[in-house]
């Protein structure tokens, strides 16, 4: 299948620092994709380099086969950015028929869009409402509607579970899903480890401008693992120290090893069966995408730089 | 154009249906009307009356003392400095005997100090009762006096300008009337116009809607959108406060005295004059009424409106982009628009001091700067074409105006829109006039 977005040694360089140096990835059709990264990373500045609010200083950008123009792919966009903005005085139903067609759909079939989505989110009785009247979770649920009413091809979320209780969070993750199940691929920018884990087929770890890291997330959690195990046990045993792996941690019937080199995982499992264990479960540990962010940003001066930022 | 059109609606209809407009737009004429009527009735419910006792031992003067509406003049024999108060009189007049070549002195003795125009009237009158008389000691008769005083107060200045070989009724204070008046209009829509295109650029900023639309639509075409959307805004307040203020006047003839409202009629026709004796039929109010219409109709109407139209609209795209440039770049804290607003108002302000000096000489070199300078040329030719093209700006002079103008608005939106479209997405930096110097004129 051919990647629905393709950026390669995308650029852009401020005056003081490089916010977006020589980036390259692809994204597949209907996939969910997670775009990671500390503060200042320079992912907001990517994201407006493919939502073709900023022109890139150097690379290409392929949107479905073709060279991204600003003008005729806007409406195969969807941006919903990290900052949530609407008119406060407008009423929410003018404002999301506005905002529609702006993208370009008709009165009718805007009209038509926005009665859809209000109904599938209960949001029918806030047409003449005005946003000011609105709680922060219930704007941010209408600006995921403004966000993805004019069907795009593209859907970019900055960020989009801050703010929500874990009802509404629940129902636009299931949205997300639905969508992309429908042929939607989505950009999901975010540094909430978990939810990335949860919900991306694909990831793209940022920092100072780079790329780091760039692969699925089982691959990634491959690449970092351990070699870390848990065993469990039927009752509390003492393992005695051995060439083929270390005890970190022997706490309850929970033992935690990290096996060394040289040797797989069952060598663990027949040295524990000779010195007759009990084995009740025998699991890989894989570090969380928490782990690998934090290790990989660590001591990289990435803080020092949110803070200069623009 | 189609997203900037969309634009344009959303601007004017949240405005215009907003409350505040309909109060202001309907409120504004009825405000203007009623000042004016308030301010016709002081001066004439404002003015006291007065009866003054006059003691003249040398009875010559008793002729030229004639009743006016605020005073009357009386002649007892029983009054005195002591008494006149308790007579009903206000004030006491007393005349020494008149001796000739020699200066003498009026005493006035009031309960209650009179204005200066009401004291020289009575002085200019006292003294015209003396000429007169010296005028009947050298032997002139009353009768003769008398039919001299009627005939000479014929002669007024009217001025004409030469256009070729016609030539027209000028009337310089009209002229200075109107230029002030539409250099004052453009001033102020400019003010509240351009302050609103600002607002409305940093609440877009501020609320962080600005990224959503703009990544819908180019950051030029928001800009565009909005300045031209307020622009349409003003028109409409300005016709509808024309329509206004038109009608109720004509309401206000209406409440006219059905005999005047014929007089001012047959006036019209008669282009002024009555047959015989029907200049004397004519009241004052009526001739009044008729002169005014008479002398607004001197101005070359379609000229003033046409060019007010063009530097109305000129004038506040040159200003508007610049207050929307501003707005791009203001945060959260309005105390910033202040400080980057300084530089626009400045030039806004002084355009009007010259305004203000060009209603009355409109030939002067820095009149003719200003008038071609797109800073104040807007206020400044507006003040200059009010006394007529091309008696007091050649068409050449317009013409190059106008055309700066056109090249000037075009150039501060181009500007504005380069430091709009980096201004508007960035947060949490103080923006100097250096930095968005920067913007406007680096590459790409």
């Amino acid at each position: 299948m051919d990647p629905l977005l393709r950026l390669s040694n995308l650029k852009k360089y401020y005056a003081t620092q490089k916010a977006v140096d020589d980036i390259s990835f692809e994204i597949q059709k209907g996939s969910i994709f997670g775009l990671l990264g500390p503060n200042g990373a320079g992912k907001t500045t990517l994201l407006r380099m493919i939502t073709g609010i900023f022109y890139p200083d150097g690379g290409d950008i392929i949107l479905d086969g073709k060279p991204f123009n600003s003008i005729d792919d806007i409406q195969k966009i969807g941006y919903m950015p990290e900052e949530r903005g609407l008119y406060k005085k407008m009423k929410i139903g003018e404002q999301a028929l506005y905002l529609a067609q702006l993208k370009g759909l008709s009165k009718a079939e805007a009209t038509e869009k926005i009665k859809y989505w209000f109904k599938k989110f209960e949001m029918e009785t806030w047409w003449n409402k005005k946003v000011e009247d609105l709680s922060k979770g219930m704007s941010q649920k209408l600006q995921f509607v403004i966000t993805v009413l004019h069907e795009p091809k593209l859907i970019i979320l900055d960020e989009p579970f801050s703010g929500l209780d874990p009802l509404n969070a629940n129902l636009i993750k299931e949205e997300i899903y639905n969508l992309a199940k429908k042929g939607a691929t989505i950009i999901f920018s975010t540094h909430r480890m978990e939810q990335v884990e949860e919900i991306c087929d694909h990831i793209v770890l940022m920092n100072l401008g780079k790329k780091i890291l760039d692969g699925t997330v089982t691959d990634i959690k491959q690449q970092f693992k351990e070699n870390s195990f848990l065993i469990q046990t039927d009752n509390e045993v003492a393992i005695p120290t051995n060439p083929i792996f270390s005890t970190i941690s022997n706490e309850k019937n929970k033992i935690l090893v990290k096996i060394n080199e040289g040797y797989q995982s069952n060598d663990v499992l027949k040295y524990l069966l000779q010195e007759n264990v009990n084995i009740v479960a025998y699991n890989e540990l894989l570090p969380s995408l928490n782990d690998i962010f934090i290790k990989l940003v660590e001591n990289t001066h990435a803080t020092a730089r949110a803070f200069q930022n623009n | 154009m189609n997203k900037t059109w969309l634009i344009i609606q959303r601007e004017y209809t949240t405005r215009v249906k907003n409350k505040r407009f309909l109060i202001l737009t309907f409120l504004m004429p009825l405000l203007v009307v009623g000042f004016i009527a308030a301010s016709g009735y002081l001066a004439i419910s404002g003015v006291e009356q007065r009866t003054i006792a006059v003691i003249d031992p040398n009875g010559f003067i008793k002729n030229s003392l004639k009743n006016t509406n605020q005073i009357s003049f009386s002649f007892p024999n029983d009054v005195d400095t002591n008494n006149y108060k308790k007579k009903g009189f206000t004030d006491i007049l007393i005349l020494p005997e008149f001796k000739k070549n020699e200066k003498t002195d009026y005493i006035l003795r009031s309960q209650k100090s009179m204005g200066l125009m009401l004291q020289e009237s009575i002085s200019n009158k006292i003294n015209k009762a003396i000429e007169d008389q010296m005028l009947q000691d050298a032997g002139i008769k009353q009768s003769i006096l008398d039919s001299i005083h009627n005939a000479s107060n014929v002669a007024e200045l009217k001025a004409y300008e030469d256009k070729g070989k016609s030539s027209k009724e000028s009337n310089a204070g009209l002229a200075m009337g109107i230029g002030y008046a539409s250099g004052l209009l453009i001033y102020l829509t400019m003010f509240i116009y351009g302050a609103m295109v600002m607002r409305g650029v940093m609440e877009e900023k501020t609320n962080r809607i600005a990224e959503v639309i703009i990544s819908s639509v180019k950051p030029f075409e928001l800009m565009m959108g909005k300045i031209i959307g307020i622009g349409a805004v003003g028109l409409t307040q300005f016709i509808l406060w024309i329509v206004l203020i038109i009608s109720l006047t004509s309401v206000a003839m209406g409440f006219l005295p059905a005999d005047v409202q014929s007089q001012v009629a047959t006036l019209q026709q008669t282009n002024g004059q009555m047959a015989g004796g029907g200049m004397a039929q004519a009241s004052e109010s009526a001739m009044k009424i008729y002169n005014m219409q008479h002398t607004i109709a001197t101005a070359n109407w379609p000229l003033i409106i046409g060019c007010f139209i063009f530097y109305f609209i000129g004038g506040y795209l040159f200003y508007a982009a610049l207050f929307a440039a501003v707005g791009s770049t203001v945060n959260e804290d309005p105390q910033d628009a202040q400080s980057l607003m300084f530089p626009i108002t400045m030039p806004l302000i002084f355009s009007y001091v010259i305004t203000t000096m060009v209603t009355q000489n409109p030939n002067t070199p820095i009149a003719f700067w200003a008038s071609i300078i797109p800073f104040s040329s807007p206020m400044v030719m507006m003040a200059r074409v009010a006394y007529g093209v091309p008696s007091a700006v050649s068409y050449w002079e317009l013409i190059l105006s106008m055309a700066v103008l056109v090249g000037g608005f075009i150039f501060t939106t181009w500007l504005s829109g380069r430091i709009y479209r980096t201004g508007i997405l960035l947060y949490g930096k103080k923006v100097t006039w250096k930095l968005m110097f920067k913007w406007a004129f680096k590459k790409g």
